[in-house]
């Protein structure tokens, strides 16, 4: 049995999680199995039931109210005891940093073997092998999984889901929460609302030292505003808090693999490359020919940022 | 109070990476290696809680003797000793259960590593010592401050980050802006050659073994548009890279 740990944001199933049910369902087929999905947290069961399009056969549902918040304890340990209750052997996770918090504490209960920002199906040829990312998208490695119970997490855009048109069906589980979950107190939550999550998006631009100040990120916002992207920034952009932390990308920061990123006045020094290497196209815009970002994009421009990037806008907008 | 900075020795974030032995190990010729840059960030935050109400900081690394000169420069930084578990860190269970055995021996109050490593990145040792000792574990925290034996943390959320508050002990994931890189003195430096660095076996095994590393294709070249023309740029991405 293989299960998949379903991230659900805004009562909706993440669309990393969508492909995470994919690869579930893609290895369940390959091991003669099934994929069942575990959904925590607040959703519709017509939302649930759409894990059947992307091959789930089944999804189970905790729902009770003290999960409404996400509290990587306490889901860890439904995951735990749902993996130990259905007998799955592998368990599948997109890979983000509120996943990584839960499949972790599942493997220290599971003594389960965890590898993370796997890109491909694995190789069963020969016991169970996956490639994963590693220093960042600079490499990879084919590691040998062993254990009784693998937990995969796999990087965006690892496979194309094909829809199915099937619909799950979903059963709800009341799994026990024992007190010491909720040992921490969230005290205040800031969230920006409205915007495209980072992590999750297929379009990125980002801005770096070249911006020149937070007061002249406005035709940034709104290239991002036509394209439907999300943003995001180079470390000292948000060291010198010129944009929220979340949006820092790079080696430091939150790793991106978008079908497009737009570098805007960013060199390309190494370590923010790391963060955006597994990006299907990367376009940069510097004024310095001689920036490194040139080596490693696909386009390029020369030029003024605050040239360039009013006339992408006008072109975006132009063509819709 | 006592705290425990588990640190990473791995390539300079500069480092280009590459394979010897048939593509079976990292090529290590040319390599300098530093403390994990996110491990960094949390000695950095330990030696300043130190510095605030005083603490005993015990350094911690999972690996090889190619780890002591990381060790050394975390004692130079203001870690009191160290402990090095012999063995070669391969996966992340394997070394959350070495860190677990050291803490269970250690009674520590905190229990600090980076949000994740740079050669693996996978962000999972904490969560799985956490359990294994079965306290709590927060990551990626960016803020922490003690309360007597409270802990007040930010902590790191998809679009945004939430505060919270635990009771010690506690396992914490640390990222940047949790306090700033330090460099070590010259007294630093000094005393750290005589403080105590105990080396000891490592118990259990790993769970996954790598059998071969492979680097990505190479890069073509960037196509160039003219700044004048930069609308061509929208034309090429719809038509030619097929992403809009
Ligand atoms: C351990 C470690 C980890 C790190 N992790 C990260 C990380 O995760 N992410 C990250 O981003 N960095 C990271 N860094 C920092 C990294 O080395 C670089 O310093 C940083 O990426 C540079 O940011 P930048 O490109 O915005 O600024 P700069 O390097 O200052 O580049 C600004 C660019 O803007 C261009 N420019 C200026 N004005 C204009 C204009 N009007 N129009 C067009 N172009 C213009 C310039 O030509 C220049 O190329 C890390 C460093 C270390 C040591």
């Amino acid at each position: 049995m293989i299960l998949i740990f379903t991230e659900i944001a805004d009562g909706a199933i993440k669309k990393s999680s969508l492909e995470a049910i994919y690869y579930g369902s893609k290895v369940a087929e390959m091991m003669g199995t099934t994929a069942t999905a575990l959904a925590i947290g607040n959703a519709d069961e017509a939302e649930l039931a759409k894990a059947g399009n992307f091959g789930a056969a089944k999804v189970l549902h905790a729902n009770d109210t003290k999960l409404t918040n996400p509290n990587s304890m306490a889901y860890a340990s439904v995951l735990a005891e749902t993996v130990k209750s259905i007998g799955a052997k592998v368990v599948v996770t997109a890979k983000s940093s509120f996943a990584d918090a839960v499949t972790a504490r599942a493997a220290g209960a599971l003594k389960a073997a965890v590898v993370g920002n796997v890109t491909e199906l694995p190789d069963l040829s020969n016991g169970f092998q996956v490639k994963v990312s590693i220093f960042t998208g600079k490499a990879f490695a084919d590691v040998n999984v062993n254990g009784d119970v693998k937990i995969l997490a796999i990087k965006k855009n690892v496979v194309a889901p094909i829809e199915s048109g099937n619909i799950a069906t979903v059963e709800n589980i009341s799994p026990a929460l024992a007190d010491n979950l909720f040992a921490a107190k969230v005290t205040e939550t800031i969230k920006a609302t409205g915007m495209i999550s980072l992590p999750e998006a297929d379009l990125v631009v980002s801005g770096g030292r070249g911006m020149k100040g937070p007061e002249n990120w406005q035709p940034l916002l709104d290239l991002a505003d036509a394209l439907g992207a999300a943003t995001a920034c180079s470390k000292p952009v948000s060291d010198l808090d010129w944009r929220p932390h979340h949006e820092h990308v790079g080696q430091t920061g939150v790793k991106v693999a978008p079908n497009l990123y737009i570098a805007c006045g960013i060199s390309g020094a190494i370590q923010h490359l790391a963060g955006v290497n597994s990006s299907k196209v990367l376009v940069v815009i510097n004024k310095d020919p001689e920036a490194p970002f040139f080596k490693a994009a696909d386009y390029g421009i020369v030029g003024d940022v605050f040239e360039v990037l009013p006339k992408l806008t006008k072109a975006v907008l132009a063509n819709k | 109070m006592k705290i425990l900075v588990c640190i990473s020795s791995v390539p300079d974030t500069t480092s280009k990476i590459s394979f010897t032995d048939g593509d079976t190990k990292l090529n290590k010729a040319g390599v300098t290696y530093i403390i994990g840059p996110y491990d960094d960030y949390a000695l950095a935050r330990a030696v300043e809680l130190k510095e605030q109400s005083g603490a005993i900081i015990t350094v911690l690394n999972v690996g090889n003797a190619d780890a002591e000169p990381q060790i050394r420069k975390a004692l130079a930084i203001g870690a009191d000793d160290a402990i090095r578990v012999d063995v070669e860190p391969t996966d992340s269970y394997f070394v959350a259960e070495q860190i677990a055995a050291v803490a269970k021996e250690g009674n520590y109050d905190l229990i600090l590593m980076g949000r994740e490593t740079s050669d693996y990145n996978s962000g999972v040792v904490h969560g799985i010592v956490g359990e294994m000792l079965g306290i709590p574990s927060f990551s990626p925290v960016m803020q922490l401050d003690l309360n007597g034996n409270e802990a007040i943390m930010t902590r790191e959320i998809e679009g945004g980050k939430e505060k919270l508050t635990a009771s010690l002990p506690l396992v914490l994931g640390c990222q940047e802006p949790i306090a700033e890189w330090k460099i070590p003195n010259m007294r630093g430096i000094m005393t750290a050659r005589t403080k105590p660095l105990k080396v000891i076996p490592a118990a259990g095994s790993a769970l996954t073994t790598t059998e071969k590393y492979s680097l990505p294709a190479p890069k073509g070249a960037c196509k160039m548009i003219p700044a004048e023309e930069a609308e061509k740029l929208i034309e090429l991405l719809k038509t030619e890279a097929k992403v809009l």
